[in-house]
C-alpha cells in the first residue's frame, strides 16, 4: 500500500494510504499516526486521521509546505506499508452497552444482512476487540473498526430521523457511538451512557485515536441508572496496556 | 472585574458569541468555528484600536435588540443592519459609545447576511479550546436568548470611528485550491464548473451554503464506496444529487460527500454574507497564488489605511433625520 501526499487546502497535507476503508489502510493510518507524532515536525499545527489518511496541518505558506512534504515523504520511506499491522493499543475502554429490543431496533435487521442471529450477532459483539479509528463528524465521537467482513452493509437508504446520544450504530464494518442525537443512516444496535465529550469538564475528550474499544453487556436499566448518575464515562473502564 | 454588560431584549433566532474559532481540533471532531464572516470582526478590531479580533455578537440574518448595562464602546461591523438607539441612527461600519441603560435596536441585514456587534470589553464567556465562539451544533456554547445576560469588563471608551468595509456583500467570485478529490470530477465538469453562474441558495446556514445553478448535476466519477475522509472549512461538497454546498465555520470535520476543492479562506466571507439569489462563480487558482495571497492577510493594522474619524454625523442627530434620507446617506461604502 503506498501512501500519496495531497494538498488539503492552502494549509494542510493529506497522507492518503487509499479511497476505500480496508483493514490494511486504517493499521497504515494508525502507524503513520504514531510515526508523525513521534517526528515532532516543526510548523505543525495539528494532526488527524481519518479512516484511511492522516491530515497534517500548518501555518501555511509555500516554504513550509515543501519542508513538511520532504520530512513526510522521508517518514513514508522508512517503513514498508505491504506489512504494517494494526499497532498495540496504548490503552483500552470497555463500555457497557444495552442491546435489548428499544435499545437495538434495527438489531433484527442487521443480523439478517450478517446471515446470523440476532443472538450471535450480539455474542459477536461482546467479544469483538476493535479501535477508535479516528474521532469526528461531532467532538470526541468515536469510529471504531474495522468489524469482520459479514458487516460490510451500506448506510440504510432513509435516514432514520433521530438517534439518542449514546446510541451504538453500524454500517460498512464501522461502529460509531453517537455523541448527540442526530439523523443517521447508520443501524442502531446497542445503547451506552457513555458521553464523548463533556466540553463541562477537565477532559473534555475520553477517546483517542488508536484506542482498543470492547463492549460489556447492560441491562436497560444499567444504562438508564449510568445516564442519571451524571457520570459521562456511563460506567466505562479504560485499562492501561 | 466582570459586570452585566449586554442583556439581550429580544432575540429570535441566529444570535450568538463569536470569535476567529479554534485551531488544532480537527483531531476530536471540532471544526474551526467562529464568525462566519471574520472579516467583520478584524474590521471591529481596527475600529477599535485593538490588534487581534475580540468576541462579538453575531447576527444571523435576522436583527435583535440589546440593552447596555454600562457605559460602553460598540462596533457595528459586517452585514449592514439599521442600528437605533430611540430615534438615533447608529452608522454601520463605525463605533459609538454607549450609555447605560441605552437599549440599540438592530434590523435584518440590508445586505449581506451576517452583522455583528463588538462590544469594546473583556467577555467573561467561557473559553472551550482557547475560544469563546459558540459552535451549538457540536454542544459547545448556545444561541442567546431573551433574556439572557452577557457579563464582562468594559474596556475604556474609545473615540468614535468608522472604516471603509471592504466590498463583499454583493457575491463575485471566490477563489479556490484542487484538492485530494478534484481528480474524482472529469475536465469537462471543472471547466463547466468554473464557467457556470451560481446563485447563494436560501439553503445555508453557519454549517454551509449551498449554491444554485441550472444545468446538469456535478456527478463525481468512480465515487461509490469512497472513505470518508478529513474535512476543512471551505471545502466544496457535491452532495448525493451533485449540487455544490460550501462548508463553512460549523463544517462536520469527516465527510464521505466528494470534493472538488477548498476555497481559501479570504473569500469565504463573500459566501457566508451572499443573501439568496447573490451570484457566486468560482474560479481555481494555484497553490502559488494562495500562498501569495495568504502571505499578506488582512489584519487590523493592514486595515488602518480605511480608518476615519466618525465627525458629528447627521445621522447623529435624531429630529433631523428621516430613514430614507440617512439610509441613502451611510452606506459606508463610498467610496
Amino acid at each position: 500500500m503506498t501512501p500519496e501526499i495531497c494538498t488539503l487546502g492552502h494549509d494542510a497535507l493529506l497522507v492518503r494510504f487509499a479511497r476505500e476503508a480496508s483493514e490494511a489502510a486504517t493499521a497504515c493510518v494508525q502507524v503513520m499516526l504514531r510515526l508523525i507524532d513521534e517526528a515532532d515536525l516543526p510548523h505543525v499545527t495539528e494532526i488527524a486521521p481519518a479512516l484511511a489518511s492522516v491530515m497534517v496541518r500548518f501555518p501555511g505558506g509555500t516554504d513550509v509546505r515543501s519542508l513538511l512534504h520532504q520530512h513526510l515523504s522521508d517518514l513514508i520511506r522508512k517503513t514498508d506499508w505491504s506489512t504494517v499491522g494494526v499497532p498495540t493499543a496504548k490503552r483500552r475502554w470497555i463500555i457497557p452497552v444495552c442491546f435489548d429490543s428499544d435499545a437495538a431496533p434495527h438489531l433484527a435487521e442487521v443480523a439478517q444482512i450478517a446471515g446470523k442471529s440476532e443472538a450471535t450477532i450480539i455474542h459477536d459483539l461482546e467479544n469483538v476487540d476493535v479501535r477508535v479509528l479516528a474521532l469526528g463528524f461531532a467532538p470526541g465521537q468515536p469510529y471504531i473498526g474495522l468489524l469482520p467482513q459479514e458487516w460490510d452493509m451500506p448506510r440504510t437508504s432513509t435516514l432514520t430521523v433521530e438517534v439518542p446520544a449514546g446510541a451504538l450504530v453500524t454500517a460498512v464494518r464501522q461502529l460509531v457511538l453517537f455523541a448527540n442525537p442526530s439523523p443517521t443512516g447508520w443501524r442502531q444496535i446497542g445503547m451506552s451512557a457513555f458521553r464523548p465529550f463533556t466540553p463541562e469538564t477537565d477532559t473534555p475528550i475520553l477517546l483517542r485515536a488508536g484506542d482498543a474499544m470492547q463492549f460489556s453487556r447492560a441491562s436497560a436499566d444499567d444504562i438508564a441508572r449510568l445516564q442519571a448518575s451524571g457520570d459521562p464515562k456511563g460506567g466505562a473502564i479504560c485499562q492501561s496496556l | 472585574m466582570s459586570v452585566p454588560l449586554i442583556e439581550i431584549i429580544r432575540a429570535t433566532v441566529g444570535l450568538s458569541i463569536q470569535d476567529m474559532g479554534r485551531t488544532g481540533t480537527t483531531a476530536i471532531g471540532l471544526s474551526q468555528g467562529g464568525a462566519m464572516d471574520k472579516l467583520a470582526l478584524i474590521e471591529a478590531a481596527a475600529l477599535l484600536g485593538k490588534t487581534q479580533p475580540s468576541p462579538a455578537i453575531e447576527f444571523m440574518g435576522i436583527g435583535g435588540s440589546l440593552r447596555v448595562s454600562c457605559d460602553v464602546t460598540v462596533a457595528l461591523t459586517g452585514g449592514e443592519m439599521t442600528a437605533k438607539v430611540g430615534d438615533r441612527l447608529l452608522q454601520w461600519n463605525a463605533t459609538h459609545t454607549l450609555n447605560a441603560g441605552d437599549i440599540i435596536e438592530l434590523s435584518a441585514p440590508k445586505s449581506g447576511v451576517y452583522g455583528y456587534l463588538t462590544p469594546h470589553a473583556q467577555l467573561a464567556t467561557p473559553r472551550v479550546f482557547d475560544s469563546q465562539s459558540s459552535h451549538v451544533s457540536a454542544g459547545v456554547g448556545h444561541w442567546l436568548q431573551s433574556g439572557d445576560i452577557v457579563n464582562g469588563t468594559p474596556m475604556a471608551l474609545a473615540r468614535s470611528m468608522k472604516i471603509r468595509a471592504i466590498d463583499r456583500l454583493g457575491g463575485g467570485t471566490v477563489r479556490y485550491l484542487a484538492g485530494p478529490q478534484t481528480d474524482l470530477f472529469s475536465d469537462a465538469d471543472v471547466n463547466r464548473f468554473h464557467a457556470t453562474p451560481f446563485s447563494a441558495s436560501h439553503i445555508a446556514n453557519r454549517r454551509g451554503v449551498k449554491v444554485d445553478f441550472e444545468g446538469a448535476p456535478f456527478t463525481p466519477q468512480n465515487a461509490h464506496g469512497i472513505v470518508s475522509d478529513i474535512i476543512v472549512t471551505g471545502d466544496i461538497q457535491m452532495t448525493g444529487d451533485g449540487e455544490p454546498y460550501v462548508l463553512m465555520s460549523e463544517c462536520q470535520t469527516m465527510g464521505g460527500y466528494p470534493r472538488i476543492g477548498t476555497v481559501i479562506p479570504a473569500d469565504l466571507p463573500i459566501l457566508a454574507q451572499a443573501k439568496a439569489g447573490t451570484p457566486i462563480r468560482f474560479e481555481q487558482i494555484t497553490l502559488e497564488q494562495a500562498d501569495t495571497i495568504m502571505a499578506d492577510p488582512i489584519s487590523a493594522a493592514t486595515l488602518s489605511t480605511r480608518l476615519s474619524t466618525l465627525v458629528r454625523d447627521p445621522a447623529e442627530i435624531s429630529d433631523l433625520v428621516s430613514y430614507q434620507l440617512i439610509s441613502g446617506a451611510i452606506t459606508g461604502y463610498e467610496d
